[in-house]
This record gives structure tokens, C-alpha cells and sequence, in this order.
């Protein structure tokens, strides 16, 4: 939540709960048929949503709850609830003002769900294989997905139009936008099975820093011992962190070179 | 008969033959027991001295009697009972086919080789043959003639009947001799046709319905049709690139596509892309001129500019190829197609005609290229049990009509720079193993060695022909274990020298360098492996030059022009790769391409392709591109990469003398070519620069309409958060709590002095 009062997590304990930030205390709980992939507070912190997995003959939905309704939690009784039949949803962040949610999908589709209608307002089918994770930037004006298919994209959070394509080789697991300077990183790694049969040398995972006018990598960082699962970037710029498969979160403060970096145009 | 009523009619019959003669056996068997017993106890019932006993004599013979009458004639009432039990059982389904089913199999695709061996209605006529030349003689010498015609041409058979005509008191000089049956006339005519008898009497021999054949053609002659030319366009026109880029094919998306591309030092160049081009793998021509695809129905060739299709070869179930290397022949291998009369599972093919020439019988691929060729093409041989076939071409016939008897010849192999083939023969109980190398089509033994206590031997030819090294592994007597010598036969030397090299550790890898007389070896076990650079000096020796231990590498490879190679630990090692110059034996470069499967040289020897096949490894199917120093050039990703191979290029055009001025020269063309290279290097980097240019022009523009969009939305974002600003981390400096936090930096004591 914007005024860091409230944390809501969602879990594969087939719950989702709010919880007090300073206490600890839990101050709600809505169960689930069965587990929740991705939650959040929308721009206002009154609206909460989450997507709930394809799992046990239960379909993927997309709930929403208005949190100024007490009663809504109370029944267990979303204001709207979305199923989605094709392809359930892998990830999904909220629009800039809380009008949708874009969601990523498992078949590689990205949806604008209208969060006062339900309806689908805006699809892109870009990527070819599954969505692991979108974020928005600082002013939420843009998303970047990272995709199985070894690319990332980044679109326009209002009309979905794609931008920006960023290549790999490996499959991306999470990507992130920086908020003060025209670059992404991304982070990834290849399928848990697959991870002995390459190289044994150590640190070989890394996260990847594409600049994000010209889609071209400039840098990398060494370090994991397995594949990255997720980064971020702080909210000042200045430092960026990634989290592994190896169970090692890594926090990299960027050197002043970092910033003055151009790429000659 | 329909064909359901066939297939049940024949089933029925063999299944009910089969019972019905092992019941015959045993029942045969029952009868002539109970016979034996008849005649004792006949003998009983006649001889027997006591009454009581012949009366019981002569019961039990009668009882008998009746038992091998009823055993005779039970086979033949158990059918009857049988198939009458049959009819009479239970609703049994049938099987006969519907009223109006008329079957869509001919009798000759069902029953093709029993029909084959249907007796031929045979009027007598195709046994005949007529013999011409035959000596006139009188009537007193006949006899002797006709024993003479006698003893030759039964040696194709029987003779059932001779006639020979007779004019003015001596034969005419042609007879009629006819067979037991049309296969022995047509053995005749093969095999004594142009018979010598004598100096002047050479027989020719021909089938009597050959002469009705001939008789009957009309006498008008039609021209054939003129077939128009097909102009495939210049067939070497990947030579004339500007820039000598080399095309290499690549095969990926687990062989569902293919494409052509041409090699640039900054990426490569598509020249050609198509999906599907071929089912399984492709395959270049020696000198680069065509590349053929195989298919389920046979292999197409593909060239010229374009790559248009030139020529298809139908071979149902084609598996592997082989050009000869003069590209005038293919010789495709099938496994399905092989039949008794008509050998088809290896089919030898002229490439410009699309003809079939020849087809042979072939067991097994295992040892492909069944057959050798020699390296101007003019002949080409394959070994079989205890026989060295030696074929020449265009004929296709046995080369002397006859092949070469060779006991226990084990392997075979040509000189790629002469006619000359090397072969060896184990070790025959007194005779030692022997190495022979033998001239054709003279057939002379120009040199023969004799190995003593020989296991294995392999055969390397250097590239040009000028040496032949045999791996001869050895058990020496007295010892257990496996030691292996090297025989280098020196080929452009008087009388062939051969000299010895002894090798102290197992040998892995043994390579000659091409151009030039040099080998490298790569001897010892895992972990320790070396690798070891010899020299093959003009005066008679052969020198170690270098030993480097401790390599990663399980296999070497030479650059085409000869001094440098490449030593690659492949597959299991991991992809280590060692860079040698053997100029002086020096280690360019030491670097690694991770589940490397694959080193391709290009044909200039100036680069080097590793790569990663999805056959070999399923992730990180890719090639790397790298200069023959050892320098990474470029990676090129590939989804799901299978193969890569280089277009090999035809021999040069220029002498000896225009080369050697040539390099004497390059000075004066690497300034030239110096200068084109920095000239398209400032032109890529101009032409990425003013990409990057209109891209951040672009994105620029995109920003500054998010922007102002994000700004007109400032007033409903401070209303969703109750009027708090939250757009920048310090909208809200009030917010803010300041704290004073002191640090110790630094300790310093200054004497004040005294006070």
C-alpha cells in the first residue's frame, strides 16, 4: 500500500491476507479455492486484487475487492471475479490509476482487465511462451514482461502498445525498469533440471543491464550460483537487487561510472 | 478368388499341411511297429510248437492286422472328421468376403515373388542359340567337331538337341544347339560370345529369338526427341564473391530448416533459407558444386546461383550417399530396396545424365563408403570375404573382368594422390601379416611388409599421397600387453623406404597435416594425455619436434593448408580447445566452447566453427565462429542447431608459379585489402550509430507523450491518495524527520607545547 500502512501477501496456502505493517497484525483474510499467484494494492490503496492458479479442477480467477466495504471481506464476497479459461494468469501489476489490471498469461498473452467492468480492454500478443514476470516503472506509464521465450518487452501501461524488445539467449525470469535512467535489467537463468548440464563455473548466472532506447546490453553482473528468480530497483536508482534459485538475495549499489555511462550516438 | 478368400484359403491350407504331415510321420511310424509285430507274431502263429499258444498267436496277429489297416486310413479320416467338426461348430464368423467386393491388389503386388517362380509356358524357342563361326568341315572330321562344341558349351548346361546344317558335303559354319532350359542359352551367350577357338575362328554366339528381335524393327528410323538443354546457370558462382566469403549450410530447428549462408567476419550473410529442404541431413559435393538433400524417395542435388534443383535420384529409403571425387558419380545406399535378381540396395548414378549405371548388392553399411574411389575417379573398388572387387568406370564392369582373390584382406584403402591401393592381411598360421601396396590397373605389388605379431592394423594416407602411415598394433612375444608402432611408408621414394616410429602409449587420435609432411598424435590415457608433433625429414628420418602433456583434447584437427591445427577435447571433455602453429609448436590461443560436438575448418583454413548440435546436447545449440589464431569472432545462437558444414572449394586455377609470385607479392595486396577492411568497419560503425540515433529519437518522443499524459493525470492521483502528492520521493518534505547521526572519523592529539 502507497503509505506503507498495510501489506498484502498472497500465498499456496490457498489464502490471501492483509496484514499491518508496523504491528505484524493480520487484519484480514480471504480464502481461496486454491493458490494465489500475484496480488496488490491499486494506485489508491482502496482496491485489492489477486490471481488465484488453475489448479485441482478449480479455474484460474481474478478477484477484486473493494477495501473501504468491510463486508466484502467478510463474505468472502469479491465485488467482481474474473475467470480466465484459456490460459491462467502468471503475473499481473496494476494500471496507473487503478482503472485495470495487466495481466501476463502462461500462453504468453498480456491483458487489460477493466477493474470497475471486468471486460478485457486491450490484448497484446507479443510473447511466444509464458509470461514469469511483469513490473511497471516508477510513474507507471510503462510495464516490461520478461518472458520464457529469452526476451523481454516493454510496453505502454495505457494502450498496451508494444516498444521495446530486449534479446537473450536464456529464458528471462524478471525484469524492472529503472526509475531514474533509460535502462532495464533483467534476470533469468534456464529450467532448474537444466541447470547441471552447463558450465560448472562458478557465478555463471548473471543479471543483464540493457539500455532501453537502443535494446542493446551493456553490462552484466556475476554472481548467482543458480538462476535469478526476481530484481528490482530501488526507488532512488541508485542500487539495484536479485534474488536466486541459489536462496541468495544480492544488493549492488551502482558505481559513478554507472550513471555517467553513455553509448556513443 | 476374391482376395479375403485367398489369404484365408492359403492360411487354411499350410496350417492344416502341417498338422497333417506330422501326424503322417507319427502315424507312419505307429504302422511299421504294428507291422513288426504282424511278423512275429505270425511267425508265432505258424511255428509255434504248443497249440494254445499259435491260437493266441494268430488272435493278436488278426487284432494286428486290423490295428495297421485302421492306423493306414486314419490320416484321411481325421481330415474329414476335422473340417466336419469345423463346419458343424459354433456360430463361426465368416470369412468370406461381401457379394459385390472386388479387391483393389493385383496378383502380381500381392503374390509378386511367387508368381515369379510360376512355371513359364516355355515353347522351346528361348532355349536355342545359334553359334556362328564355326568351323566348315567335312564329314569325316564332324565327329570330332561336334566334341569339341560339346565339351564348351555344356559346360552352361545341358544339351538336348544340336543340328548341324550341312551344304555341299560340309557344314555351313553356323549350328543350332538347344538347352534344357532358356536360363543356360542365355548363360551361353554371355559367356562364349567371342570365344577364341582358333586363330581364325572367334565364336559369336546369339539367342534364336534375338534374330526374330532384330528382324522386326522397322526400317524406318525415328530421330530420338531433342531434350531442351537445362541451363542451371553458372554452377560456380559462389566463387565469384567479390569479398571470398565462403558459404557454409546450417541446419537447424531439429532439421526443419536449412539455410545457406555466406561467411563475413561480422555476421553471416543468408544467402539461402528454405524449410524442409531436406529430411535428415544434407550433404556437399567434393569440389563444392552441388549440395544434396535426402528424402524418403531419393536424394535431389542442388547449385548454381539460386540453388535450383539440378538433378534427382529416385532411391526408396535412401540412407547415405557418397560422391566420387571427380563429381561424375553418386553412389546412394538403401537397405529397403534389395531384391534376388535385381540388386538394388547400393546404386551407382552418373550425375549429369540423372542415368542409373549400375546396382549392387550390399549387407550391411557399417563400414560406409562401401566403395573406395580412386582419385581421379577412373575406378573404383569394395572388399568383400577374402575378395578385393575393383570396378572401372564408365563401364561399370570388374576391371580385367575378374576380382582380385586376396585371403583374409581385413582392410583397404587408395592413395588420394596416385592409383594405389594399400590393403593388409592378418597373420596365417607360418605367414606373417602383410602390408601390400599395389598399382593399378597393372596390378603390380610395388611394395610388400611383413608385420610379426600384428592385432590391428589402420590405414592414414597424408593428403597428397606422399605418405602412408599404418597404426600397427602389436603384441610382442613374450608380453601381454598392446604396443603400437607407426609404418610410414615414404611414397615418392625409390622402392617406397618404410620407416618405424615406436609409440610407448596408447594412441587416441592420429592426423597428418595436409601440404605437408608432418603428423600429430594424441597418445596416453585421461587425465594424461599428450600430444606429440613428428616430422617427416628427406633423409630418412623422423623427428620428434614437440610434446606438449597434460591436454584436454580427444581429437585433432588440421587447418586444410596445413600448419596449424586445432586440438579439441569434444562431447564428453567438455569443449576445451587448443590453438597450435606447428611452424614452430607454439600455443596460440587456449580457450573453451562448453559441449562443443562439432571443429569445421573452412576450406581456406582461415577460420575456425565450433559448435554445440542439438543432436549431441539439447541446450545451447549454437556455433562460434573464431580465426585460425584462435580468436572468438563471433557466437551465432541458433534455435534447436543441428549441423554445420562448410562449401568445400574447387582446386585452384592458378600453377605453382602463379601462386609462388602471388605470395611474393602480398605486400603489396595486403595494403589493399587493409585499407577495404577499415573502410567497412567505420562503415558499420556509422551505420550503428545512426541507428542508435533514430532509436532514441524515437523513444524520446514516445516519453514525452507518456509524460504528458502522466501530468495530466496529476490531479486524479493526488484525489485517489487524499490529496498527498506521491509523485517524486521528496514531494513531501515535510514528511521527512531529520536526524543528526555523528560519526568518529578521526583522532588527532596536538601538543599544546608547555603552558
Amino acid at each position: 500500500m502507497w503509505d506503507t500502512k498495510n501489506v498484502l501477501t498472497g500465498s499456496a496456502d490457498n489464502s490471501c491476507r492483509l496484514w499491518d505493517c508496523e504491528t505484524g497484525k493480520q487484519l484480514a483474510l480471504v480464502e481461496t479455492n486454491s493458490a494465489v499467484r500475484t496480488c496488490g494494492f491499486d494506485f489508491s490503496g482502496n482496491i485489492i486484487m489477486f490471481s488465484t492458479d488453475k489448479q485441482m479442477g478449480y479455474q484460474c480467477i481474478l478477484n477484486y475487492f473493494d477495501l473501504r466495504d468491510p463486508q466484502q471481506i467478510e463474505d468472502n464476497q469479491p465485488y467482481l471475479s474474473l475467470p480466465c479459461n484459456e490460459s491462467k494468469i502468471t503475473s499481473a501489476v496494476w494500471g496507473p490509476l487503478g482503472e485495470f489490471v495487466i495481466a501476463g498469461h502462461e500462453n504468453g498473452e498480456i491483458n487489460q482487465y477493466s477493474a470497475k467492468s471486468g471486460e478485457i480492454l486491450k490484448v497484446a500478443k507479443e510473447h511466444t511462451k509464458q509470461i514469469n514476470d511483469i513490473q511497471s516503472s516508477v510513474d507507471l506509464t510503462m510495464v516490461i514482461s520478461a518472458s520464457k521465450d529469452c526476451t523481454a518487452k516493454l510496453f505502454d501501461s495505457t494502450n498496451l502498445e508494444h516498444i521495446k524488445t530486449f534479446k537473450t539467449e536464456r529464458p528471462v525470469n524478471s525484469a524492472a525498469i529503472s526509475p531514474i535512467m533509460d535502462h532495464v535489467v533483467m534476470g533469468g537463468g534456464q529450467e532448474a533440471m537444466e541447470v547441471t548440464t552447463t558450465s560448472t563455473r562458478i557465478g555463471k548466472f548473471e543479471a543483464r543491464f540493457f539500455h532501453a532506447a537502443y535494446e542493446e546490453e551493456f553490462g552484466r553482473v556475476k554472481g548467482h550460483f543458480g538462476p535469478i528468480n526476481c530484481v528490482a530497483f530501488h526507488p532512488d536508482g541508485k542500487s539495484y537487487s536479485s534474488g536466486g534459485e541459489d536462496g541468495y538475495v544480492r544488493i549492488h549499489y551502482f558505481d559513478p561510472q554507472y550513471f555517467d555511462f553513455e553509448l556513443e550516438a | 478368388m476374391s482376395f479375403y478368400s485367398k489369404m484365408t484359403h492359403l492360411a487354411h491350407l499350410d496350417h492344416r499341411n502341417n498338422i497333417i504331415w506330422t501326424f503322417t510321420l507319427i502315424l507312419n511310424q505307429a504302422v511299421i511297429v504294428l507291422l513288426n509285430l504282424c511278423c512275429a507274431l505270425l511267425q508265432i502263429s505258424l511255428y509255434e510248437p504248443s497249440p494254445a499258444l499259435r491260437t493266441h498267436g494268430t488272435v493278436l496277429l488278426a487284432l494286428a492286422v486290423v490295428g495297421a489297416r485302421l492306423l493306414c486310413t486314419w490320416p484321411n479320416t481325421d481330415n474329414m472328421e476335422a473340417e466336419m467338426e469345423y463346419d458343424d461348430g459354433e456360430e463361426e464368423p465368416s470369412f468370406s468376403d461381401p457379394e459385390d467386393f472386388v479387391d483393389d491388389i493385383s496378383d502380381q503386388e500381392l503374390l509378386g515373388d511367387v508368381l515369379r517362380d510360376k512355371p513359364q509356358e516355355a515353347d522351346g524357342i528361348d532355349s536355342v542359340v545359334v553359334v556362328d563361326n564355326v568351323p566348315q568341315v567335312g564329314p569325316d572330321r564332324l565327329e570330332k567337331l561336334k566334341n569339341v562344341i560339346q565339351k564348351i558349351f555344356s559346360k552352361f548346361g545341358k544339351i538336348t538337341n544340336d543340328f548341324y546344317p550341312v551344304a555341299d558335303g560340309k557344314t555351313k559354319g553356323y549350328i543350332f544347339l538347344e538347352y534344357s532350359a532358356p536360363s543356360h542359352a542365355q548363360e551361353a551367350v554371355k559367356n562364349a560370345d567371342g570365344y577364341k577357338l582358333d586363330k581364325q575362328h572367334t565364336f559369336r554366339v546369339n539367342l534364336f529369338t534375338d534374330f526374330d528381335k532384330y528382324m522386326s524393327i522397322s526400317d524406318e528410323w525415328e530421330a530420338p526427341e531433342k531434350q531442351p538443354f537445362k541451363d542451371f546457370g553458372n554452377l560456380r558462382h559462389w566463387m565469384e564473391d567479390s569479398d571470398c566469403r565462403d558459404q557454409y549450410s546450417v541446419i537447424y530447428d531439429s532439421g526443419e530448416r536449412t539455410g545457406i549462408f555466406a561467411n563475413d567476419v561480422k555476421e553471416p550473410i543468408e544467402v539461402e533459407e528454405r524449410a524442409r529442404w531436406t529430411e535428415t541431413y544434407v550433404r556437399w559435393s567434393p569440389k563444392g558444386t552441388y549440395l544434396a538433400t535426402f528424402h524418403q524417395r531419393g536424394i535431389a542435388l542442388w547449385g548454381g546461383e539460386k540453388f535450383k534443383q539440378i538433378q534427382r535420384f529416385s532411391h526408396q529409403g535412401v540412407q547415405l550417399i557418397d560422391f566420387s571425387p571427380c563429381e561424375r558419380y553418386v553412389v546412394t545406399f538403401s537397405p529397403l530396396m534389395d531384391t534376388k535378381d535385381d540388386p538394388q540396395a547400393i546404386i551407382i548414378w552418373d550425375v549429369l545424365t540423372g542415368q542409373k549405371k549400375r546396382g549392387f548388392h550390399c549387407e550391411s553399411s557399417a563400414h560406409w563408403p562401401i566403395f573406395k574411389w580412386s582419385p581421379d575417379g577412373k575406378f573404383f573398388a569394395r572388399m568383400t570375404q577374402d575378395t578385393l572387387s575393383i570396378y572401372e568406370t564408365p563401364s561399370m564392369g570388374l576391371l580385367d573382368k575378374k576380382s582380385l582373390k586376396i585371403n583374409g584382406i581385413k582392410d583397404f584403402s587408395w592413395s588420394p594422390g596416385d592409383n594405389i591401393i594399400a590393403f593388409w592381411v592378418p597373420e596365417d598360421k607360418d605367414i606373417p601379416a602383410r602390408v601390400t601396396l599395389m598399382q593399378l590397373p597393372s596390378r603390380n605389388e610395388i611394395r610388400v611388409r611383413n608385420l610379426f605379431n600384428v592385432v590391428d592394423c589402420k590405414l592414414h594416407w597424408q593428403k597428397n599421397g606422399d605418405y602412408l602411415c599404418v597404426k600397427v598394433d602389436r603384441t610382442p612375444k613374450g608380453t601381454q600387453g598392446v604396443v603400437t608402432n607407426f609404418e610410414i611408408f615414404r611414397m615418392r621414394e625409390k622402392q617406397v623406404p618404410v620407416d618405424v616410429v615406436e609409440m610407448k602409449e596408447g594412441i587416441i587420435a592420429f592426423a597428418w597435416e595436409p601440404n605437408g609432411s608432418k603428423f600429430a598424435v594424441l597418445h596416453g590415457e585421461s587425465p594424461r594425455i599428450n600430444v606429440s608433433f613428428y616430422h617427416v625429414k628427406n633423409n630418412g628420418k623422423i623427428d620428434l619436434i614437440k610434446m606438449f602433456d597434460k591436454q584436454q583434447a580427444n581429437s585433432i584437427f588440421w587447418s586444410p593448408q596445413g600448419q596449424f591445427l586445432v586440438l579439441a577435447g569434444l562431447r564428453s571433455m567438455n569443449g576445451a580447445l587448443a590453438f597450435v602453429d606447428t611452424s614452430d609448436c607454439t600455443m596460440m590461443n587456449i580457450a573453451e566452447h562448453y559441449m562443443a560436438s562439432d571443429v569445421e575448418w573452412d576450406p581456406t583454413g582461415r577460420y575456425v566453427v565450433t559448435s554445440v548440435s542439438w543432436w549431441s546436447h539439447k541446450v545451447d545449440n549454437a556455433f562460434w565462429l573464431w580465426t585460425f589464431q584462435g580468436r572468438l569472432l563471433q557466437k551465432n545462437n541458433k534455435e534447436r542447431f543441428c549441423q554445420l558444414l562448410w562449401r568445400p572449394r574447387p582446386p585452384s586455377l592458378l600453377t605453382q608459379e602463379q601462386i609462388k609470385l602471388i605470395k611474393k607479392d602480398l605486400k603489396k595486396y595486403s595494403k589493399i585489402f587493409e585499407q577495404k577492411d577499415r573502410l567497412s568497419q567505420s562503415k558499420a560503425s556509422k551505420e550503428l550509430v545512426d541507428k542508435r540515433r533514430t532509436m532514441m529519437e524515437d523513444y524520446r518522443k514516445y516519453r514525452e507523450r507518456a509524460m504528458d499524459m502522466y501530468n495530466e493525470q496529476r490531479p486524479l492521483r493526488l484525489e485517489l491518495r487524499g490529496g498527498v502528492d506521491t509523485d517524486e520521493l521528496d514531494s513531501n518534505v515535510d514528511d521527512w524527520e531529520e536526524e543528526t547521526i555523528e560519526f568518529f572519523i578521526n583522532e588527532e592529539i596536538i601538543p599544546i607545547g608547555d603552558l
